[in-house]
C-alpha cells in the first residue's frame, strides 16, 4: 500500500516541523509515507474567496499528483476537509464533470491526520510523551466539516505526562477564516482577541489543534500581547517520546513528576 | 424621517467602528449567548429535532418549486374570505399601494405590528412622506423608533441596547408621541414594560388602521399567521377597523399540517421557548369579529430574483428566527448595524445579495463578512446551507458566477472580476500549478524570511499585523528538508 503525505502549502513553507513530526509519528506506527514533490496547494484560499477557475486548476493538479496513491494523509482538517468534501458541491459545481469524477475517486483516499490515526490505524495510544499543560482548540473545519468529534481528545488522553486543561468557548471560531482575516481585520481581530483571552484563562502553556492556520492566527495574537503560550500542531505533540524529553522552554506540567497518564476529558 | 441604512459603509469599515464600541459589544455578547444557551436547551429536549429540520426544509422547498400555484390558491381563498389582494413587484410599488390604502381611510396615525418586510421596504418613511404617522407597537421596535435608531437583529431589533439606554430613551421621547413615561419608572424590565404598555394602550384604543406582516400564510385556507411574545400584535390585528398585511411571497405554507412543523421550530430557534406565547391567525374578515376590512399586499422585491438561482433559492426557506445570528461569532463582535441592512448576520450576508444583486460595494462586501466557521449551518432550523451560499455568492462576485441570477445586478456585467476583488490570486494560482515555480517560491520564502517585517506587513497583508505578530519564516521548507535528508532517513 502506497501512502502519500500531502503537507499543504502553509505547512511546507511556514510549519515544516509539523511535517517532520507527521513523518516521525507515522514511521513509528509503521507507516512509511512518500512525499510527491510535485504537490502544491489544494486551492482552499482561492476557493473560499470565490476564484473557482484557479481552484479547479489546483484541484486537477492535486488529482494528477496524488491520484496514484492508495492513501493520502493530510495534517490539516481544513485542507483535508475541503478535498474530502469535494469542495462543497452544494455551493455549485467545481470544474468539469471529468474533474469532479477524478476528485471523487481521490477524495475517498484522503485522510486527515487525527482521523487517520484513530480510524485507519485504529490506534489512540501512539506512545507519545509530553509533560506539559495543554489545551485543545477544536478548529471549525475539524468540528463542523470533518466532524472529528472526540478523536483528538482520545489521542491526547493517551499522551504520557500531559496535563489537560479546558478551553472556555472552545467551539467558537478563532477568527482566521483564510482571507477573512485580511478582508475583515476588525471583526477577525475581535474574535481572535477573545480566543487568546480564553487560552490565557485556561492556564495552558501549549495550545494544540489539527490546523496550523488557526494556530498561526492565535499565536500571532498571543505573541503580539507578549504571552509565552506556545501554539503547537497536534502532530508535534504526538510525535514526541520520552527519549525526546520535555519540550525545551516550556514549563513542566504539575503532573509530570508523578502520574504517568493525565486525565483528559 | 426615520433613519435608514441608505449610503451605509461596506462591512469592513462599518465593523471597524462597531467592534470598538465596548458597550455595544457587551450588550450583543450577553444577548446572543443567552439565546444560544436557551436554543441549545430547547433543541436538546427534542430527539426528533433533525427530522423536524428536514421536514421544515422539505415543505419550504415544495412551496418554492410551485410558488405560482400556491400564491394563486392563497389569493383565491383570501378573496373568498372577504379580503382584497394586491401584488407588488418591488418596495416602491408596495409602499404606493399601502400608502394609498391608508390615505383612503383618512387616518393620519396608524399602528403597526413588528414586521421585517415593512422594514425592508422602508414603509414608515413612505407613509411619513404622505403625512401619515406610523407608531410601532412591538416593545423592541418602540425602542428603535423612539430612539431614532436602526434595528440590529431580526427578532430582537434593539438587542444592542441595554436597559439603562432604553430607560433614557423612554424618559426623553415617550412624551413627544403620546403618554409620557411615568416619573417612577426604573430600569427594571417590568417597569419599562409597564411604561410601554400604558403608552401603547391609548394608541390601540384609538387606532382605526393597522399594518402588519405575517410569519406564515396558509395557502389551503387563505389564513395569515403572526407569532409573537407580547400580545401587542394581537391588539393590532383585532382592534382596528382596517388591517393591511404586507407579506413576502415566500411566506407560504401549503396546509395547516405543514404549519405544525414551523410552530414547533420557530420559537425554539428564535427565543429558546417551546412555543410562541401568542399565535394569532385570521382568514379574511368575519362579521363582528376583528377588522371589517382586510387587505393583503403580496410583495416580491427581489424574491423571484433569488428564486431564479437554484442554489440561492434555499435562502428563501428562511423563517426569520435569528438562530444564525445568535450563534455567529462575527455578528457577536460587530452587532447587526455593521451589515447595513435590516437583515444582518449570516442570513443577511446571503439574503441581501440575493434580493438586490451585488452591484454596490456595500452589498458585495457582505458575503465576505464570515469566517466560514459553519456554526450557522448547524443552527438553521430550515437547513439553509449558509456557508455554501456564501461561497456561491463569493464566486459570483469574484468571477461573475456560472449560473443563476445573482451576478446580474453587478455594474460590470457577468464574466469579469468584481471591482472589490484584486488580481493577486491569479499570480499565486499560476505559480502553484507549476512544480518548479512553486518549489522556487517556497525556497524564496525561506530566504526572504529574515527580511519579513515583524510588526507591520504591507498592502493587503496589513490586516494581519493590526493585531498579530508575523510568524517566523523557517530557513528550510519541508520539501527542502525532505530532499536533503531523504525524508529523515539520512
Amino acid at each position: 500500500m502506497r501512502t502519500a503525505l500531502f503537507i499543504t502549502c502553509l505547512n511546507d513553507a511556514l510549519y515544516p516541523g509539523t511535517g517532520r513530526a507527521t513523518v516521525t509519528l507515522l514511521r513509528r506506527l509503521g507507516v512509511e509515507v512518500e512525499f510527491p514533490a510535485g504537490q502544491s496547494c489544494c486551492g482552499q484560499m482561492h476557493y473560499n474567496t470565490g476564484y473557482r477557475a484557479d481552484t479547479a486548476a489546483l484541484a486537477r493538479h492535486f488529482v494528477t499528483v496524488f491520484g496514484g496513491y492508495d492513501r493520502v494523509v493530510v495534517p490539516s482538517a481544513s485542507c483535508g476537509g475541503l478535498i474530502k468534501n469535494l469542495y462543497n458541491p452544494g455551493a455549485g459545481p467545481l470544474g468539469d464533470a471529468g474533474l469532479r469524477r477524478d476528485l471523487a475517486a481521490v477524495a475517498g483516499k484522503v485522510h486527515e491526520l487525527m482521523t487517520f490515526l484513530t480510524d485507519e490505524l485504529a490506534t489512540e495510544d501512539v506512545g507519545a510523551y509530553f509533560p506539559h499543560r495543554v489545551t485543545y482548540h477544536p478548529t471549525c473545519h475539524s468540528l463542523r466539516v470533518l466532524r472529528v468529534g472526540d478523536r483528538p481528545y482520545r489521542l491526547l488522553r493517551n499522551v504520557t505526562g500531559i496535563e489537560y486543561t479546558e478551553l472556555d468557548g472552545a467551539e467558537e471560531c478563532c477568527g482566521f477564516g483564510g482571507t477573512f482575516c485580511l478582508k475583515n481585520p476588525a471583526a477577525s481581530g475581535a474574535m481572535n482577541a477573545d480566543k487568546a483571552r480564553h487560552v490565557r484563562e485556561s492556564g495552558a502553556h501549549v495550545v494544540t489543534a489539527g490546523d496550523n492556520s488557526c494556530l498561526m492566527n492565535i499565536q500571532g495574537r498571543l505573541t503580539a500581547d507578549g504571552d509565552q503560550v506556545r501554539c503547537l500542531h497536534l502532530a508535534e505533540i504526538l510525535a514526541r517520546t520520552e527519549e525526546d524529553g520535555p519540550l525545551p522552554g516550556v514549563p513542566l506540567a504539575r503532573t509530570a513528576a508523578g502520574t504517568p497518564k493525565a486525565a483528559v476529558r | 424621517m426615520a433613519r435608514t441604512f441608505v449610503g451605509w459603509p461596506a462591512f469592513p469599515q462599518a465593523a471597524r467602528e462597531t467592534t470598538r464600541d465596548t458597550r455595544l459589544r457587551e450588550n450583543v455578547r450577553r444577548a446572543t449567548h443567552t439565546f444560544r444557551d436557551k436554543y441549545a436547551a430547547r433543541v436538546g429536549e427534542r430527539p426528533d429535532w433533525q427530522e423536524l429540520r428536514d421536514s421544515a426544509a422539505a415543505v419550504k422547498d415544495d412551496v418554492l418549486r410551485q410558488l405560482d400555484r400556491y400564491l394563486e390558491q392563497l389569493e383565491e381563498r383570501v378573496i373568498e374570505a372577504g379580503g382584497t389582494v394586491y401584488w407588488a413587484a418591488d418596495a416602491a410599488e408596495a409602499n404606493r399601494i399601502i400608502t394609498g390604502l391608508v390615505a383612503e381611510t383618512g387616518e393620519r396615525e396608524i399602528i403597526k405590528v413588528k414586521s421585517m418586510l415593512t422594514e425592508e421596504i422602508g414603509l414608515d418613511n413612505a407613509l411619513a412622506a404622505a403625512g401619515i404617522d406610523t407608531r410601532e407597537t412591538d416593545l423592541a421596535q418602540i425602542i428603535i423608533q423612539l430612539g431614532d435608531d436602526l434595528p440590529s437583529h431580526i427578532v430582537v431589533p434593539a438587542v444592542h441596547r441595554n436597559r439603562g439606554q432604553i430607560h433614557d430613551v423612554f424618559v426623553s421621547e415617550m412624551g413627544k408621541h403620546g403618554r409620557p413615561a411615568p416619573p417612577d419608572m426604573t430600569e427594571d424590565p417590568n417597569s419599562l414594560a409597564d411604561a410601554s404598555r400604558a403608552h401603547l394602550r391609548e394608541k390601540f384604543l384609538r387606532a382605526k388602521v393597522a399594518v402588519s406582516g405575517a410569519n406564515f400564510m396558509v395557502a389551503e385556507t387563505g389564513t395569515l399567521v403572526v407569532v409573537e411574545s407580547e400580545g401587542n400584535a394581537r391588539m393590532c390585528l383585532t382592534l382596528p377597523e382596517v388591517l393591511i398585511s404586507a407579506v413576502g411571497i415566500e411566506k407560504i405554507v401549503p396546509t395547516w399540517r405543514d404549519l405544525e412543523v414551523y410552530l414547533q421550530i420557530l420559537a425554539r430557534s428564535a427565543t429558546g421557548e417551546r412555543m410562541s406565547p401568542y399565535v394569532s391567525t385570521w382568514t379574511g374578515v368575519a362579521e363582528g369579529d376583528g377588522p371589517g376590512t382586510f387587505h393583503l399586499v403580496l410583495v416580491d422585491n427581489g424574491r423571484t430574483r433569488a428564486l431564479a438561482d437554484p442554489v440561492g433559492r434555499q435562502a428563501l426557506r428562511c423563517i426569520r428566527c435569528g438562530a444564525c445570528m445568535n450563534v455567529c461569532p462575527v455578528y457577536e463582535r460587530t452587532g447587526g448595524h455593521a451589515y447595513g441592512s435590516v437583515y444582518p448576520g449570516p442570513i443577511g450576508a446571503v439574503l441581501n445579495p440575493l434580493l438586490k444583486g451585488v452591484g454596490d460595494e456595500q452589498t458585495a462586501s457582505l458575503p465576505y463578512a464570515s469566517s466560514l466557521c459553519g456554526a450557522c449551518d448547524d443552527a438553521c432550523p430550515v437547513r439553509i446551507p449558509l456557508t455554501d451560499l456564501l461561497l456561491k455568492l463569493r464566486h459570483s462576485i469574484a468571477e461573475g458566477g456560472d449560473d443563476g441570477a445573482v451576478g446580474e445586478g453587478r455594474d460590470r456585467g457577468r464574466g469579469g472580476p468584481h471591482p472589490v476583488q484584486d488580481k493577486a490570486f491569479k499570480a499565486v494560482g499560476a505559480t502553484m500549478e507549476h512544480r518548479t515555480a512553486w518549489n522556487a517560491a517556497v525556497r524564496a520564502a525561506g530566504l526572504a524570511g529574515p527580511l519579513v517585517p515583524e510588526r507591520h506587513l504591507p498592502g493587503a497583508l496589513g490586516g494581519w499585523t493590526e493585531s498579530r505578530a508575523v510568524p517566523p519564516v523557517p530557513k528550510e521548507s519541508f520539501r527542502a528538508w525532505w530532499k536533503r535528508t531523504d525524508g529523515g532517513r539520512r
